[in-house]
């Protein structure tokens, strides 16, 4: 769930900006002297008070609270939704720092739990023998301190396929079948190759949705993009510089050269501006959103079976509890149940989020699982095995974060017609900057 | 020796008949009598120099606990390094903020987007807010039903403004561009060549804010007295001589007071770069084209978690805002004294 901005929320995003935008103008800047430390005091639950959570984009939670809140009488749940992450993160951390206002259950975005993990005094700590080895271990292990302190509850995984408009590659003789596609794009050579030759064919069409997208996917298979093992800051690394150079380097003949998440983006859903795109499971329903349900006349989308370069998670999200919530047990009840295998499934079945449970991955129905809108593609089946060739997880360090939007600030700017050497210099200095 | 004085409260022993002293006591300062009285001028003389602070002051002691604390805290926290992972105050560090920010080119870039900005902005608006007044000012069928529509832009929310705006200044697919193509030009990227950027977001500025301050200046227009017109007109002055020879210099006060609220406003634009920023940091676009100095102070202190440095950046805009207010202040006392001898 990284990012799921759609059609029908765009209001609600710029609401939550303008939301976001208005607190730091009235925002005076009060320290907190709070020892960070010290936990609150639990209390029970009011009557007419409720347990209050935030998400972002689309967790797919609406239904599941409702049926949590029918059988609790005493713990009613409370959703707030923002609709992008990066919106939602800003007002996270002005409200750490004020030291107070956060809901009791916090949605975090997959790349910012490391930053979490840096600094786990503000964070309840959600181990128990319940929830022990529930989850995929790459999840459970970026939520886990030296100490052991579990933080977050992972909510679900991102492996990631490629999405495809079979259409527009019958348009330009390319086989449409998933298995031939499939096999047509095990490595990222034969990936831009390929979509070399579709560009030739369809001049109209970029091969791909955005380069950030592409750039995202690859360092997915980095083993250590930003940072090293001790945290210490490193861009300049030839591996990031691999992806970087790769990608800006294919800008001008595959990409949309649009900003992901934009309005551009958005809209080439509808007006044929990409075939392919780099799929985790949760991106489903944003093509569904985007390109319209039921889809265009003549727009067909299909998941091909495979990733360029092996495997790769793209996204997935916690729900933390903050030390500031009075109703940290409640808090922790709620999250084992609404991240336990069966709520997981209720919601890749109606949303596309995949289970990051280990039991619900062996799920029979999920195996059996089929998208209609993809062209009747066995969903389930795809992304399970797409799971199991995640073969690389990249280090997340406190800061990789803060210099992935850096990075693709620098692969957008090159989108824009920068130089690719200079919007390069200008990465390594707003990363210095960061520091 | 000592005289018993009467408690201040004991009104009726201070206003009892029979209590009145001899008049011929001129001298007697010291009885009774007369301390009272020079007690309650003294009051009264207290009540007149201070009522007034007083009645005032809720204004001060609001400004003090919302505006002043909060700058005099910024310009403590601006000497300070942060604590990123745990949001606290760190080490103390001087004028190390102050000397990041100064030498940051991203901050040079947005100062000079910042004015850029507010150029196309205020000065246009100014301009255009008094024609529209004017026309306001004159004899329409339906009057308050156009005054009402100059200051619709003004109601509805920023965040609906650039909804609307979005789709207008699309780089692909926005309206402008499509009709551009229509007729056969080549698109303009709104959101890449930083002059254009700046001038989709003046455009939605001057949306909103033009109609409000025409009805301001529409208010002090109609404060003018018609005889001056009257006379104007017997004079021979047609309807555009009236409006320079009278409108306008009868409006100063008023144009004064827009173009330095205007300033400041201008100056401080943050919600319609942040929302007109499509990319996902929204830092003013990804080369910052379009950042100003406020958003840089947010993505300063709320984004990349440098309190400090995003408090020197502040009073650095702060320092900024009071000089051009000054010279502002100095620029208009210059013509007005000018225009009075």
């Amino acid at each position: 769930m990284h990012h799921t901005t759609a059609g029908p929320r765009r209001s609600t995003r710029l609401i939550a900006s303008a939301a976001v935008a208005s607190l730091v103008l009235t925002m005076s800047a009060c320290g907190s002297s709070d020892d960070p430390t010290k936990s609150a005091e639990q209390e029970k639950l009011g009557k007419g008070e409720a347990l209050t959570i935030t998400t972002f984009g689309e967790f797919g939670y609406d239904a599941l609270i409702e049926e949590w809140n029918a059988d609790h009488p005493d713990i009613q749940v409370q959703q707030t939704k923002v609709s992008l992450w990066d919106d939602w993160k800003n007002e996270l951390n002005t409200n750490l720092q004020a030291g107070s206002g956060l809901p009791d259950v916090v949605a975090i975005e997959g790349d910012f739990m490391p930053a979490l993990v840096a600094a786990p005094d503000r964070w309840v700590d959600l181990s128990s023998d319940e929830v022990e080895g529930r989850w995929l271990d790459f999840k459970e292990k970026a939520a886990t301190t030296a100490d052991g302190a579990l933080l977050g509850y992972a909510t679900d995984a991102g492996p990631e396929a490629i999405c495809y408009r079979a259409d527009l590659f019958a348009k330009a003789g390319l086989p449409t079948d998933r298995a031939e596609v499939a096999a047509l794009m095990t490595t990222w050579d034969d990936y831009f190759a390929l979509g070399e030759k579709f560009v030739k064919a369809v001049p109209d069409t970029a091969w791909y949705d955005a380069s950030g997208s592409i750039a995202q996917a690859m360092l997915n298979q980095v083993a250590f993009p930003f940072e090293q093992s001790d945290n210490t800051v490193d861009v300049e690394n030839d591996e990031l510089r691999g992806v970087y150079d790769t990608v800006t380097g294919y800008t001008p003949t595959l990409s949309t050269k649009a900003a992901q998440w934009g309005d551009d983006w958005s809209a080439g859903f509808k007006n044929d501006g990409f075939a392919t795109i780099p799929c985790p499971g949760w991106m489903r329903s944003n093509i569904k959103d985007n390109t319209g349900d039921p889809a265009p006349k003549g727009v067909r989308w299909d998941i091909a079976d495979v990733f360029p370069g092996g495997g790769g998670n793209w996204g997935g999200s916690y729900l933390a509890v903050p030390k500031s919530s009075t109703h940290q047990d409640e808090a922790q009840e709620f999250i084992t149940w609404i991240t336990a295998p069966e709520q997981q499934l209720k919601i890749f079945a109606s949303l596309g989020n995949f289970p990051s449970q280990v039991a619900a991955l062996e799920d029979a129905e999920l195996l059996k699982a089929k998208d209609p809108y993809f062209n009747d593609a066995p969903a389930g089946e795809i992304f399970s095995n797409r799971a199991a060739a995640i073969d690389v997880q990249p280090y997340h360090g406190p800061l990789y974060s803060d210099i992935l939007g850096k990075f693709q600030d620098a692969i957008n700017r090159v989108d824009q017609g920068t130089d690719p050497k200079e919007s390069w210099d200008t990465f390594l200095s707003d990363v210095a900057a960061l520091q | 020796m000592t005289n018993p004085t009467a408690p201040a409260g004991d009104v009726a022993t201070a206003t009892s008949p029979a209590d009145r002293p001899p008049e011929q006591d001129s001298a007697g300062e010291g009885s009774p009598r007369n301390r009272r009285l020079v007690r309650r001028q003294r009051r009264s003389r207290w009540d007149v120099k201070l009522s007034p602070y007083l009645y005032v002051s809720p204004f001060f002691v609001l400004f003090a606990i919302v505006g002043l604390y909060p700058l005099l805290y910024t310009g403590y926290l601006s000497l300070f390094d942060w604590n990123r992972a745990y949001y606290v105050r760190g080490d103390f560090v001087g004028l190390d903020n102050y000397s990041f920010v100064l030498t940051d080119p991203v901050f040079r870039k947005s100062l000079v987007n910042t004015f850029s900005i507010f150029l196309m902005s205020s000065v246009p608006q100014v301009v255009l807010a008094v024609a529209v007044a004017a026309l306001l000012d004159t004899r329409l069928r339906g009057r308050t039903f156009w005054r009402m529509s100059v200051l619709l832009p003004f109601v509805v929310a920023p965040t609906a403004a650039v909804l609307i705006f979005g789709s207008l200044f699309a780089d692909r697919y926005g309206m402008i561009n499509q009709l551009l193509g229509e007729i056969g030009l080549e698109p303009i990227r709104w959101h890449v060549d930083r002059w254009w950027s700046h001038f989709a977001i003046a455009g939605m500025v001057n949306w909103r804010w033009t109609g409000y301050n025409a009805l301001i200046f529409l208010a002090a227009m109609q404060a003018v007295p018609r005889d001056l017109y009257e006379a104007a007109s017997l004079d021979g002055a047609g309807r555009i001589r009236q409006f320079f020879a009278v409108t306008l210099p009868m409006i100063r006060p008023t144009m004064i007071f827009v173009i330095i609220t205007s300033t400041i406003g201008g100056l401080q634009i943050f919600t319609e770069p942040r929302l007109f920023d499509d990319t996902p940091n929204r830092e003013g676009g990804p080369d910052h084209q379009y950042m100003t100095s406020t958003l840089y102070i947010y993505v300063k202190g709320i984004e990349d978690q440098f309190y400090g440095r995003a408090s020197a950046a502040a009073w650095i805009l702060f320092l900024i805002i009071v000089g051009i207010a000054l010279l502002n202040f100095g620029v208009t006392r210059f013509l007005t004294r000018r225009s009075v001898s």
